[in-house]
């Protein structure tokens, strides 16, 4: 049987509206990038999800070390005065 | 259900202190409910499991084309044309939604069409039955989708996360299926005399077909323990099964149609209903490769994708000749 193995893998990110960042919905395999396109219209928008497809070669995409999350997000983890919730406000002041 | 028996490929659940090091990592993070990624650390029986279990799905998705693709030409109506067209649509959708989430594992969507092609891997038993009439069709949404929900929607909060977000996808999805299918169901018993025979008929083969869906019961679930430890399955067989049974009991009355199990009765003390015996061995033939139509849909799968070769070969041909031309104008 003949194969598709020479298929590259594309990752597919949707954007569902003016204003909202693409998402990342999944991912289809195509041997051009206007392939790919093509085929994540129709893989993941067929109910106007989307107002706006990006496709990236899988290879092409770099991405942190799933054993390492623990030290490098440990920087943000004990700044808990980044937040709004860790300023008291009198109850005098309804809304800030 | 849509993967049904999936082999864990263990013996024996083992319990939280026999386990050492990452596995027992791996589980404490199973039990707190986090997800697992495609790149985390996981037992090589996980892994191998998943693979079978989403690629099932998967197989089922795409095998379950071929009973409806079967009416397109012949729906009652071009609303019912396009219904059913945007059903099957869906249906191969959803089957790529699901080879995506398992090729996150490792493995290549070849090596997985090569295990459905060469009869390796299963598919949903279901799917090896014929669909004689239009209320076929019918019977499909309504009951075989409407199974699938029950099952897929725990599924959306199973520990793998790649298939826990396909799983949402699907089910959004689902729900179209099941209402389109009740509708032709509804047309049908509001019909003719003879539209609802038909309607009846298409219920009394597809009933109990749809009941083992769920797979064996539970006493015969040898593998159920293990997922459950897994969170790859949530609720038992026959947990499910009731679960449909009582939602769709209901809808048969309101439709006039008769459920095809002279021992159904109502448990006035639990409010569930109880069905008669359930014909396993037929269950086991049809998983087994016996069914009334496992060859045929075996042999359509095959004849599909070789007659779809020299589609993927220009495919790839048109690329290559695109990407030597772009090195020529940039030379």
């Amino acid at each position: 049987m003949t194969q598709g193995k020479d298929w590259p893998l594309w990752e597919v990110f949707v954007r569902s509206a003016h204003g909202l960042a693409h998402k990342h919905v999944g991912s289809v395999h195509a041997t051009d990038a206007a392939m790919a396109l093509e085929n994540a219209r129709d893989v993941y928008t067929r109910r106007n999800e989307g107002t706006s497809l990006w496709v990236v070669r899988s290879t092409d995409i770099v991405a942190s070390d799933p054993a390492q999350k623990g030290p490098l997000f440990e920087p943000a983890r004990n700044k808990i005065y980044r937040h709004p919730t860790f300023y008291e406000l009198p109850d005098a002041v309804k809304h800030m | 259900m849509y993967a049904q028996m999936v082999d864990t490929g263990v013996a024996r659940v083992r319990s939280a202190d026999e386990l050492e090091g990452e596995e027992a990592g791996f589980q404490r993070g199973i039990d707190a409910l986090e997800k697992v990624e495609a790149t985390d650390w996981m037992p090589e029986a996980y892994r191998k499991t998943m693979i079978r279990q989403i690629s099932q799905h998967a197989h089922s998705e795409i095998v379950g084309m071929l009973p409806e693709g079967n009416w397109i030409t012949r729906a009652p109506s071009l609303k019912r044309k396009v219904t059913l067209l945007a059903k099957v649509q869906d249906e191969a959708g959803h089957g790529l939604y699901l080879y995506c989430a398992a090729e996150t594992l490792d493995v290549s969507r070849d090596t997985l069409l090569e295990a459905l092609h060469s009869g390796a891997a299963k598919y949903s038993s279901i799917f090896n039955y014929p669909t004689l009439t239009w209320a076929d069709i019918g019977v499909i949404g309504w009951l075989v989708d409407g199974a699938a929900i029950i099952n897929q929607i725990p599924l959306c909060r199973c520990s793998y996360g790649p298939y826990a977000r396909a799983m949402v996808r699907i089910c959004k999805e689902e729900s179209f299926h099941q209402r389109q299918g009740f509708d032709i169901m509804l047309t049908l018993c509001q019909g003719s005399p003879a539209q609802k025979a038909m309607a009846q008929d298409a219920l009394n083969r597809w009933w109990w077909p749809t009941v083992m869906m769920f797979g064996p019961p539970d006493a015969e679930s040898v593998h159920s323990a293990q997922s459950m430890a897994w969170r790859i399955k949530l609720q038992s067989n026959d947990a499910l099964r009731q679960k449909f049974i009582d939602q769709t009991v209901p809808q048969a009355a309101l439709l006039g149609l008769t459920i095809p199990d002279p021992a159904l009765t109502l448990d006035p003390e639990t409010g569930h209903y109880r069905i008669g015996p359930v014909d396993w061995a037929e269950f086991y033939r049809v998983i087994k490769g016996d069914g009334p139509c496992n060859r045929e849909r075996l042999a359509a799968r095959v004849a599909a994708w070789e007659d779809g070769a020299w589609v993927r070969e220009a495919a790839a041909a048109h690329a290559e000749k695109q990407a030597a031309r772009r090195k020529e104008c940039a030379a």
